[in-house]
């Protein structure tokens, strides 16, 4: 016998929870409504292969290109900067370092993911872009490089914190058995232990794409915001977060075609993120290997 | 014999290139921070505390700027709180078993992985448009409340998972409900873990400008804040609008007011820790 007491409060506990799903179904129901009016207007072979983005000039183009390749651009800088850098940290972490160490080390390394985005952007501004055009001729003011590589600074902690978590998650017995067998630390750090642990690094490695594909200040504030179908890293580009940015500080009227714009490519970009949370997910449960 | 010596020099040699990257990104972080100290640190006075925005660089302050934030962080934790960890004790205390829990689970997973700009467009069609908030104080704390939520439920329950079985066990055996038992035993047992949660958290939503951007925060307001309805403007914010402008005033201003927001976001990431530690030296079970 339950009294009602304890019924209402297990209801209003599990309301809270619900919010939750309500903000999913929210995120999907607006996304997907304001971009369908966009879509009316616009057609998606347009979207996807128009090659100029100027929804804000007289001459409109719609063609989401010029932003995803800025997105991708930007990523994949952030991902050759912070994969080698981070993954080099969770091996050393897990398999070189003593446990003091890592204990002290660890929590510095998420100070920097504490530092918010928009100190990032100005870093990336002030400092980096700066320090690459004193050496590689032709970098402008605003550049995708320069955000890459802070994007990528950014997200290292991330990379080297789970992957040391599936690192460190091997059993013992097998590290043992590498080293039983003559092998270095180094040897069984790379043949043994970073094989076994993959899944959890390929894991790593996805989270952070889809992190880098959403960041947006310091994008905003370093890449620039020209939408120009480059793939030179020298160049300043605008990213999809970067160009919701900049209408968004515009005055836009609601429900005009310049203020859907912001709906499609927050579609594209969430379709992006979430196709990419879900392989990582997916991943985790289907190649996660059971030791004992 | 020698690719036994080779083997030993590739492996020492990894250990100080480990070692290299480690303090990478602390170094990075050195550098960047003794770079905006010495850009920004003479700019600090009590002028620059206590005025108000300006065309002018050398007579703006930050005094809308850090009232907006002061009110942003803490109306978005009156939303988010109660929610988070009400949320949080059902997933880890009722529903074990269900499959709304479940399904739950998964998508707080995928909430947590959603860019935060998404949030601002939520927040601007829902809390802007459909309930009418505009740009106020209280839309973006609903956005940021929202934002956050994944984060603080997560937090909850890792706290309540570390609080062992005999507590509860121990309370049911004295006749208490369910209910009573999570009050009274099992809530202040996790109350340290939940409360690290809530700081960083909060701390998170203290540095978020791009969801506030999107549901229209001014990057101007010359006003301080009186109530919830009022438009608003934050420290990231102001530091955007300093950062993107092309005069060095502005960029000196823009490092100034990193200063006050990096101390202000390491206070409270040092708090959090330092809350961490405590309680779990404190707790013996």
């Amino acid at each position: 016998m339950k009294k009602t007491g304890e019924i209402i409060i297990e209801g209003a506990l599990a309301f809270s929870g619900l919010v939750t799903i309500l903000t999913t179904v929210g995120i999907i129901v607006v996304l997907f409504s304001e971009s369908f009016s966009f879509f009316q207007e616009v057609s998606l072979i347009d979207f996807f292969t128009d090659t100029q983005w100027t929804p804000l000039f007289t001459q409109k183009h719609y063609g989401i290109l010029p932003l995803l390749v800025g997105t991708f651009l930007t990523t994949a800088i952030a991902i050759a900067t912070a994969l080698p850098i981070g993954l080099t940290i969770a091996i050393y972490l897990s398999e070189y370092a003593n446990k003091s160490f890592r204990k002290s080390v660890k929590p510095a390394l998420e100070l920097l993911a504490a530092v918010p985005t928009v100190v990032y952007g100005f870093f990336a501004l002030t400092v980096v872009t700066p320090f690459l055009q004193s050496f590689i001729p032709g970098v402008g003011s605003f550049n995708a490089l320069s955000a890459g590589i802070v994007m990528g600074i950014m997200i290292i902690p991330m990379i080297s914190s789970l992957s040391e978590d599936a690192l460190y998650a091997l059993p013992k017995s097998l590290r043992e058995a590498s080293f039983g067998m003559g092998a270095t630390r180094f040897q069984t750090a790379f043949k043994v232990a970073l094989p076994a642990a993959s899944s959890g690094i390929i894991v790593s490695v996805i989270l952070a794409v889809s992190r880098a594909i959403g960041e947006t200040m310091v994008v905003a504030i370093a890449a620039g915001q020209q939408p120009i179908l480059t793939f030179d890293p020298r160049d300043g580009v605008e990213t999809i977060t970067a160009y919701i940015v900049q209408v968004s500080l515009g005055d836009v009227q609601h429900g005009s075609i310049e203020y859907r714009t912001i709906y499609a490519a927050g579609i594209t970009l969430f379709i992006f993120t979430f196709a990419l949370n879900n392989v990582s997910y997916w991943v985790k449960k289907k190649y996660q290997e059971k030791y004992e | 014999m020698n690719s036994l010596k080779r083997n030993r020099v590739i492996d020492k040699s990894f250990k100080y290139f480990g070692i290299a990257c480690t303090f990478f990104g602390l170094l990075m972080l050195a550098i960047f921070i003794g770079n905006i100290l010495m850009d920004g640190l003479t700019r600090i006075d009590w002028d620059f505390l206590t005025n108000l925005p300006s065309r002018k660089a050398e007579k703006s302050g930050i005094l809308t700027a850090w009232t907006g934030t002061a009110w942003i962080l803490g109306l978005t934790a009156f939303i988010s709180i109660p929610l988070g960890v009400a949320a949080g004790i059902y997933l880890e205390e009722y529903g074990k078993k269900n499959r709304i829990a479940k399904i739950v689970e998964v998508n707080i997973a995928n909430l947590a992985g959603v860019p935060s700009i998404i949030y601002g467009l939520l927040g601007l069609e829902v809390f802007g448009r459909l309930m009418n908030l505009g740009a106020s104080l209280l839309a973006g704390a609903f956005t940021l409340a929202i934002l956050i939520l994944p984060i603080l439920i997560v937090a909850t329950r890792e706290a309540l998972k570390a609080v062992p079985k005999s507590l509860r066990e121990a309370s049911f055996a004295m006749g208490a409900t369910k209910w009573q038992t999570i009050w009274h035993q099992t809530l202040p047992a996790a109350g340290g873990g939940i409360l690290t949660g809530i700081i960083l958290s909060l701390s998170r939503a203290m540095g978020e400008t791009a969801p506030l951007i999107v549901i229209g925060a001014l990057a101007y307001v010359p006003f301080v804040p009186k109530g919830p309805m009022d438009e608003f403007t934050v420290l990231p914010m102001q530091i955007f609008n300093w950062v993107s402008r092309p005069q060095q005033g502005f960029l000196t201003n823009g490092a100034a007011a990193i200063i006050i927001l990096l101390l202000i976001t390491f206070i409270m990431n040092g708090v959090a820790v330092y809350l961490r530690n405590k309680w779990q030296k404190k707790v013996n079970w």
